[in-house]
């Protein structure tokens, strides 16, 4: 398996202010399932922030697919974006569209005939359980039901990097299982996933997954937590 | 076909504020408004000023002073058959004393009936223009002392005045052309501010910035147009009033200013051409702003 993601002494700064990260280096294989967990403002938002190219590194170099994201072209962002699904903390759902819109938006925004988009967007909506709720917009929808939504727009496009943040923060035991079911399927289809918790619960259902610890801006092992830690170069 | 209808429905649903939208429609109403009645101005005035040029061209009149009635009558005969002589002269004809008498009424009264009065001789010619200084050449070989004078030299300060109006009114269809591509600039950057979270979300998702300056130029396009519609419709009857006002005075400089049919083309597109314009403006603002972002 080759990397497909690759951080080399990475910082990142938001502004003037002091770093959010500091001399972060990681490696991700393609096709692994990886836990991101670490305090709040511990910093793990911003790293995947970077992951999903939603920032771009103050020092230090980003390798995504085998590229260095820090120096990316604009114009090149969008392609590269499209290969990598984020379920976003707060959703980020479109309160104007419909479930079925939102879901179907990375499709049509990849181009995808609408003949070709109804039949796999219905499909994923079955799957987080909501076929009942296609025309219902997200204002109307429970947490819970967002944050699903949410998860089926991040998978819809089969990304080659699935990036979730809290992606079962807001829904029942039952509901985080069956999702995490979801992402298991993805990664054995051959996605990289990575996703940041809380929930040691989560983490414990996947032991092949490997898990990284943020603390402080910095990738961590201080008390030898971490399961199989990501190789650092 | 249904899919692209119903694509460009969600496009438009993505950026849905249906408020705002009204607004830049109204704007672009007046600002269409203002264009077709500047546009027809312009139009109307250039047409006068064609009709004037076409109908004066070559209109001479031929002026002989002579106080001795015979010598007068001689001259005259002379200059009319040595006028039609030249080539490109369609019609000379000699204005008989009772013409005369009547066009000086206002100041003889009814001395200018008199035919002792010696009044001078006035020969309307009519020539192409280009044989309008063989006339007057012709005309001084016959009489030395006949002053040839161009209908149009008396009406250039009207020909003047119409140009005049002409530059005003297609200096205000640009500067209208210019406020327009700047509504379109401010509507195109308030709307990159308003709906910022959908077009982050939309750049997350993976869309150009082409694409979201897509999703700006339809609904700008769309407003521009529709408002157009309304002002270009509410100019026309305007127009079409003035018009019939016009072809009532019976005035030849007035009439002449009737749109002609390819006038009124021109007019019935400015709202097509304004959205073009405002759809490229936005475009371009689109792309210059998100390329200042990361």
């Amino acid at each position: 398996m080759g990397n497909i993601v690759h951080f080399e002494n990475v910082g990142l700064r938001y502004g003037t202010g002091p770093e959010t990260l500091s001399d972060v280096s990681f490696t991700l294989a393609a096709g692994g399932f990886y836990f991101l967990t670490g305090a709040s403002g511990a910093g793990k938002t911003s790293l995947l922030k970077l992951l999903y190219l939603a920032q771009r590194p103050t020092r230090g170099a980003v390798r995504l697919f085998g590229e260095d994201a820090g120096s990316l072209p604009r114009a090149r962002l969008p392609g590269f974006r499209r290969r990598i699904g984020v379920v976003f903390q707060d959703f980020r759902l479109l309160p104007q569209l419909s479930a079925y819109d939102n879901v179907a938006l990375p499709l049509r925004v990849a181009g995808v005939r609408e003949s070709e988009i109804e039949a796999p967007v219905l499909e994923m909506l079955a799957w987080v359980g909501l076929s009942a709720r296609v025309t219902a917009r997200p204002p109307t929808l429970s947490g819970g039901e967002q944050q699903r939504i949410a998860i089926a727009r991040a998978v819809i496009a089969r990304p080659e990097i699935l990036v979730a943040d809290e992606p079962t923060g807001n829904v029942d035991p039952d509901m985080a299982d069956r999702l995490l079911h979801l992402f298991e399927a993805l990664n054995r289809l051959g996605t990289t996933i990575v996703v940041a918790t809380h929930d040691l619960h989560l983490i414990s259902r996947i032991p092949r997954a490997q898990l990284m610890r943020v603390e402080k801006g910095r990738l961590v092992d201080p008390s030898g937590l971490l399961r199989h830690p990501p190789g650092a170069p | 076909m249904n899919g692209f209808r119903q694509r460009a429905a969600i496009d438009l649903r993505l950026l849905g504020d249906g408020q705002r939208s009204w607004v830049m429609a109204g704007i672009m109403a007046i600002m269409l408004f203002l264009t077709v009645l500047s546009g027809a101005l312009g139009l109307g005035v250039a047409r006068s000023a064609g009709g004037i040029d076409r109908q004066l061209a070559g209109q001479l009149t031929v002026q002989l002073v002579e106080p001795d009635a015979g010598v007068r009558d001689a001259r005259a005969k002379a200059l009319v058959a040595g006028i039609a002589r030249v080539p490109g002269v369609t019609r000379v004809r000699e204005a008989d004393r009772a013409e005369l008498a009547v066009l000086l009424k206002p100041w003889l009264g009814d001395a200018g009936l008199d035919p002792d009065l010696p009044m001078p001789v006035l020969i309307d010619v009519a020539a192409s223009p280009d044989a309008a200084a063989q006339v007057t050449a012709a005309a001084r070989r016959i009489a030395r002392d006949a002053r040839v004078d161009s209908s149009a030299r008396w009406l250039s300060p009207v020909r003047g005045l119409l140009s005049t109006l002409g530059w005003v009114a297609i200096g205000l269809v640009l500067v209208i052309a210019a406020a327009t591509a700047g509504v379109a600039l401010l509507v195109a950057r308030a709307g990159l501010d308003t709906h910022r979270d959908t077009i982050d979300v939309l750049h997350m998702l993976g869309s150009t910035d082409l694409q979201v300056a897509r999703l700006l130029q339809r609904r700008i396009a769309r407003d521009t147009l529709l408002g157009g519609a309304i002002g270009t419709l509410a100019a026309l009857a305007l127009v079409a009033l003035f018009q019939a006002k016009l072809a009532l005075t019976g005035s030849e400089i007035l009439g002449g200013a009737t749109l002609a049919p390819v006038d009124w083309t021109l007019l019935v597109l400015l709202p097509i051409g304004f959205a073009l314009l405002a759809t490229v403006a936005t475009r371009m603002t689109v792309l210059h702003t998100l390329g200042l972002r990361l």
